[in-house]
């Protein structure tokens, strides 16, 4: 009987171990700088809400951490899209002025691999901005990193909450830099490929209700004159 | 003891392991899909979106009743000629799939209507719309982008708005039908490319 416990209690204490190897893996680290950061050609950078309540609408499967908004809103209960979120939100530019409006779905991945440190959800955003013209970017976004430094400290603490400051890239692919592939259609990008990077930065975070002060940010990289030609070129 | 304690500790550690290897964190359901053969190449997907039950948002300036109810649409001017929707994509058995937006806006030069599909299964497309239908109604417009298992598809989508009939009890108004044509992106076989490379040199 006492090894029958023992063993039991050494499998618990295995499963403990290995969940916080997992957590403070130092070989699991950030990406670094994002490649926008360092470059030379014209950006477009557009500032966003991620909190819920501050979007024009937010909706998901209804059970989920982040409530939708409005709270009429349909809700996305059916089994295919279950695991996706769909936001609409005004854009912002640099100077904080309305810049148009876009709209984001995101789906957890079948590609998430814990074990790897990969948190990833598909997503997709369609952009139209009135000065520029529209266009669609798709990216894999890894939120291991905002996992790890945010929703598990908020999870163990008392409150259930956590306050700070806590800024990360989302953006993992599927450039080879880790950048997202967009697409423009009509105004000044029409026809022209394009990087673009989104990063999030948390000041507050609830385990009971999700994001409570959150911005999110999208770096467009328009490409230089030469580039933009060319990929006009059919 | 204290060897079955560490026997157990290594147990509970591969068991965590292989749980966490062996059972996906995330499976998405899937809808089989509804593909044929169009007669001059390429493959014929149909979608449906029933009106107005399918609906999630229509974000415009100046709505009486707002959908969804409480719905606050930015009253900046940047804003207001343009009208983005959102609904739920069926597919031709009429099952819920994914997700799309549909933007219509009126620049001071040109009018843009474009749609996003996104399948959370499959992946997404983007189509931009010719602004002006076509004689029976339909509008047509062209693949600019795909994602996932779309990413390397051209084609075409059409947009139709069909008006329902039937005098059922609960039906849709009418349904907005899209149905998309596929084609694959053209890739040099084996043979071309060592021909290319001879050429070359």
């Amino acid at each position: 009987m006492k090894h029958l416990i023992a063993l039991v209690l050494g499998f618990i204490a295995g499963v403990v171990l290995f969940a916080a190897g997992m957590l403070f893996n130092p070989f699991i680290s950030d990406r670094g700088v994002s490649p926008l950061s360092v470059t030379d050609a014209e950006v477009i950078t557009l500032n966003f809400s991620n909190v819920p309540s501050d979007s024009i609408v937010y909706t998901n499967d209804g059970e989920s951490l982040q409530k939708p908004n409005p709270e009429k809103v349909q809700q996305l209960w059916e089994a295919p899209i279950r695991q996706t979120s769909a936001m609409a939100t005004v854009m912002r530019d640099g100077r904080n002025r309305p810049a148009g409006i876009g709209i984001k779905f995101s789906s957890k991945s079948e590609s998430t691999r814990l074990l790897n440190g990969d948190a990833i959800v598909d997503s997709v955003w369609y952009l139209y901005l009135p000065e520029h013209g529209s266009l669609f970017l798709q990216q894999t976004e890894n939120y291991w990193s905002f996992l790890r430094e945010v929703a598990f400290p908020a999870w163990r603490s008392a409150a259930n909450n956590w306050r700070g400051s806590w800024f990360g890239d989302l953006t993992a692919g599927p450039g080879v830099l880790g950048t997202a592939a967009a697409s423009g259609s009509s105004g000044r990008l029409q026809g022209l490929d394009m990087e673009a990077v989104e990063s999030m930065s948390v000041h507050a975070f609830s385990s009971d209700t999700g994001l409570v002060a959150a911005d999110g940010r999208l770096v467009i990289e328009i490409p230089e004159f030469d580039d933009a030609a060319a990929s006009l070129e059919p | 003891m204290l060897k079955t304690l560490f026997v157990g500790i290594l147990l509970g550690l591969a068991a965590a392991a292989g749980a966490l290897y062996a059972i996906p964190a995330v499976d998405q359901v899937r809808e089989a899909s509804i593909v044929s053969v169009a007669p001059n190449g390429g493959n014929i997907e149909a979608f449906r979106i029933d009106i107005p039950m399918d609906r999630i948002m229509i974000g415009a300036a100046g709505q009486d009743n707002p959908v969804p109810p409480g719905l606050r649409w930015p009253e900046d001017r940047l804003l207001a000629y343009t009208r983005a929707e959102m609904f739920k994509v069926r597919n031709a058995r009429g099952s819920v799939v994914g997700v799309a937006v549909r933007n219509a806006a009126e620049g001071a030069e040109e009018v843009i209507i474009d749609w996003v599909l996104h399948l959370p299964a499959r992946g997404s497309l983007f189509v931009n719309m010719e602004s002006a239908p076509r004689d029976g109604g339909y509008r047509i417009g062209e693949i600019r982008a795909g994602a996932r298992e779309f990413a390397k598809l051209h084609g075409f989508v059409t947009e139709r708005w069909v008006e329902n009939e039937r005098d059922e009890e609960g039906a849709p108004l009418g349904h907005i039908e899209l149905v998309a044509t596929y084609v694959g992106q053209h890739e040099p076989l084996e043979s071309d490319v060592d021909e290319i490379e001879v050429v070359d040199e």
